[in-house]
């Protein structure tokens, strides 16, 4: 047992630092550093993505062979810890985390040779359509209908909580192709041109003010069959084969220990009576207590990283844990930016989306970390509520615990 | 990083489980810690010639965290009375510390299931300090007279040997002392575990000039090194104990039925279940952190034992509280395996520091 890096491990995040150092402009890392929530600002994600995909670094759980990294899940951790460091902006994860393993796993020769370069490039920017107004935690349930005519899929229906489905030129869609006896058989993977006609995109704007979510409308949409991933009615395979390939590479940790010390540093500009928030006693004792609990959070995602292989749908437990502590330390930026934290700047962040509620624009005031705070504390709580809520995670894990 | 276990580590982890599984059930626990001196001799002896396990306290070898951290899970599962932390952790880390020929023979005393050690570090109004107030050791010829009080010193009614941290001129000291000699008094109880511990005072304790353990006046950072072992070690019996209450629970909400079906079929209290065992998960974690940072600097080192201390105190509570809550009222009874459990983590939430003890420790040597 050693909880190092090895020689090679220390090697490789050194080349990770210098790459960073050469590459990152400050306005990239402006937008990676001021993010308000988990989403960076699509264009300067994409620009980054550009950056990365010269050095070969867009995807690091692809294999080389479709164009990626190929590193271990050790170098992805390094990895994420230095791109958080290093304050650059996380690339889109819905074309190179999701879609593209389907597409590798699961996708035919023509689409990985058309869809998988593209993505790598940014030529192709991907949104994802899983849930329906009636099928979000029950995902099986989901209705959108595609009709089989030929040799097109027409589909019909409703998706919600499509992520920048507004810049996306693609998108990943499940679709029901078939009603049988389980609720699980029946969906086909779909690779859906979002220029197609009879796709419509409507915005949905966060109580941040931000435009990230959409929904997504299709009336008599034709897709050519050549874009569905696996085969006809078997597309919950594929939808789960996408969950299992990050498996263990989860790194909630490294932006984390940034935030932590964001707001451990604005707190050392904040008079409070005589002296500083940052030596408050209550408010330094709030602080340790989050730094410990991240500590023995690290320390799991190092084991799921490592190994021996966790028992318990450790995936489960990281999403919990990792989302519930994200959730405190936007507590805590909003318990440090104390009367500032009711002013509505996000002209001070780097948001995720275009911003429609009304606010002043170019200078704000209070520091940045008070502005971006309440924007982080109310982004956050969707934390606990995507990817398949902390309750369903749960259920999962109970599962797994033979209850 | 790598976090499995060598061959040799999962086999002598196989072998203490079998061994435990066989011979220290829930009633001979409980029968052990009922009788009047609460020693379990049977255990220690297997401990010695059938497990080897007190060979974990030889000196003449560096502190082999790992395997200690293996077998203190499964003691802790298995909720063992005899002083293994207090001898083969906490003690022989001091002698290893000391060295010397006196160290050595104790530690092959330890081996041979001969020796027994109490650290008797704590006094009434020193709480979680190491640094003794009271206890003084003066010199007296070619010795020292030892004068004092130290409380709560767990395993001393059990212990061939006491080490006892005192006061001398030029700082803190260690030395051994025998329970038996002259002008030392036990006022021994059980302990809320159903261990046993004891008050013990010291008037005018003649000591010989080879009691000194270590350098004199050098003790601090020896204890607060000792400290972290055994922190790290108690968390990994932590571990072992909570496992076995989430267990248990599971088992018993799976049983009781109301309203028709098992307990365990309703969401509430599987949610419950899953936080019980996600805190187990980070208190591994931490533990595994503290065990593995032990030869770390020492403010890394104190840093990581800290974080472990903390996941600990909150993983006992919570998961502790939840059992006896999740038994209903079997939980609340003496014939309950779990309250038993409860029990020990209770203490172990207190010892070698609080939450709030150990929350002020990592603050204190912030990077």
């Amino acid at each position: 047992m050693n909880l190092d890096w090895s020689d090679d491990e220390l090697a490789f995040r050194q080349e990770v630092r210098e790459f960073f150092a050469e590459n990152l402009t400050d306005e990239l890392r402006s937008a990676g550093t001021w993010m308000t929530s988990v989403y960076a600002d699509h264009e300067r994600s994409l620009a980054w993505q550009r950056i990365l995909h010269k050095r070969g670094w867009v995807a690091p759980a692809w294999p080389v062979e479709h164009g990626g990294a190929g590193w271990s899940v050790a170098q992805r951790y390094i990895f994420a810890r230095e791109r958080a460091a290093a304050g650059a902006p996380p690339v889109s994860p819905m074309g190179i985390a999701m879609c593209g393993p389907a597409i590798i796993g699961h996708g035919n020769d023509w689409q990985k040779a058309h869809f998988l370069p593209r993505m790598l490039s940014g030529e192709h920017f991907w949104c994802q359509g899983y849930s329906e107004p009636g099928a979000g935690s029950d995902l099986a349930a989901l209705q959108m209908r595609a009709e089989d005519d030929g040799d097109a899929l027409v589909c019909t229906g409703q998706k919600i909580w499509n992520t920048h489905a507004d810049v996306a030129n693609w998108g990943f869609f499940l679709v029901r192709t078939s009603r049988l006896e389980r609720l699980q058989q029946g969906i086909t993977f779909l690779l859906v041109d979002m220029t197609t006609p009879g796709v419509t995109v409507r915005p949905i704007v966060s109580p941040a003010g931000e435009h990230i979510q959409n929904e997504i409308f299709f009336d008599q949409v034709r897709v050519p069959k050549a874009n569905v991933v696996g085969a006809i009615d078997n597309g919950w395979t594929v939808a789960k084969y996408l969950l299992e390939f990050e498996r263990g590479g989860s790194a909630y940790a490294p932006d984390l220990q940034v935030r932590l010390d964001q707001i451990e540093a604005a707190a050392r500009t904040v008079a409070v009576g005589d002296g500083m928030l940052a030596d408050d006693a209550a408010f330094v004792r709030r602080l340790a207590l989050a730094r410990i609990r991240l500590a023995a959070f690290e320390t799991y995602e190092f084991r799921a990283m490592a190994g021996p292989a966790l028992s318990g749908a450790s995936a489960s437990v990281m999403k919990v844990l990792g989302t519930e502590l994200q959730q405190h330390v936007t507590e805590l930026g909003l318990l440090v930016a104390g009367r500032y934290g009711m002013a509505y700047q996000p002209q001070a962040g780097m948001p995720g989306g275009q911003v429609s509620l009304p606010h002043a624009h170019g200078t704000f005031v209070g520091p940045r970390q008070a502005a971006v705070a309440p924007l982080r504390y109310l982004n956050e709580r969707a934390g606990s509520i995507y990817a398949g809520s902390n309750e369903i995670q749960r259920n999962i894990i109970a599962k797994t615990l033979r209850l | 990083m790598d976090f499995s276990l060598s061959g040799e580590q999962q086999q002598l982890r196989d072998s203490v489980r079998g061994w435990l599984k066989s011979h220290h059930g829930f009633e001979h626990r409980r029968a052990i810690s009922r009788s009047e001196s609460g020693w379990d001799a049977a255990t220690w002896t297997a401990f010695a010639d059938d497990l080897g396990i007190l060979s974990l306290a030889d000196i003449a070898v560096p502190h082999d965290a790992v395997t200690v951290m293996v077998v203190m899970e499964e003691l802790g599962e298995a909720l063992i009375t005899v002083p293994f932390l207090e001898t083969v952790v906490t003690g022989a880390a001091v002698l290893r510390a000391a060295g010397g020929e006196a160290a050595q023979a104790l530690s092959d005393g330890i081996i041979a299931g001969d020796v027994r050690l109490a650290l008797a570090w704590a006094e009434p109004d020193t709480r979680y300090g190491w640094q003794p107030r009271t206890t003084r050791a003066v010199r007296e010829g070619n010795g020292w007279r030892l004068d004092g009080l130290k409380s709560v010193v767990v395993g001393a009614p059990w212990a061939t040997h006491l080490i006892v941290s005192a006061l001398t001129d030029t700082g803190t000291s260690l030395f051994v002392v025998a329970p038996d000699a002259i002008g030392v008094s036990l006022m021994s109880y059980p302990t809320i575990d159903g261990r046993r511990a004891a008050d013990v005072r010291f008037e005018g304790v003649v000591l010989s000039g080879d009691a000194l353990l270590g350098e004199e006046g050098a003790a601090l950072p020896v204890l607060e090194r000792v400290g972290d072992i055994s922190i790290a070690a108690m968390g990994a019996e932590a571990v072992g104990v909570m496992r076995r209450m989430l267990a248990d629970t599971i088992e018993y909400t799976g049983q009781r039925k109301q309203f028709g079906q098992p307990i365990a079929s309703f969401q509430v209290l599987q949610h419950r279940m899953v936080d019980m065992f996600m805190q187990i998960e980070m208190a591994t974690s931490a533990v595994y952190l503290a065990t593995l940072r032990l030869e770390a600097e020492p403010a890394e080192r104190a840093r990581a034992a800290s974080v472990a201390k903390v996941t600990i105190g909150e993983a006992c509570r919570f998961v502790g509280q939840n059992a006896v809550q999740l038994h209903g009222g079997m939980g609340m009874t003496d014939d309950a395996a779990v309250s038993h459990y409860f029990k020990r983590a209770t203490v172990i939430e207190g010892e070698f520091g609080t939450t709030d003890h150990h929350v002020e420790r990592f603050i204190s040597v912030a990077g």
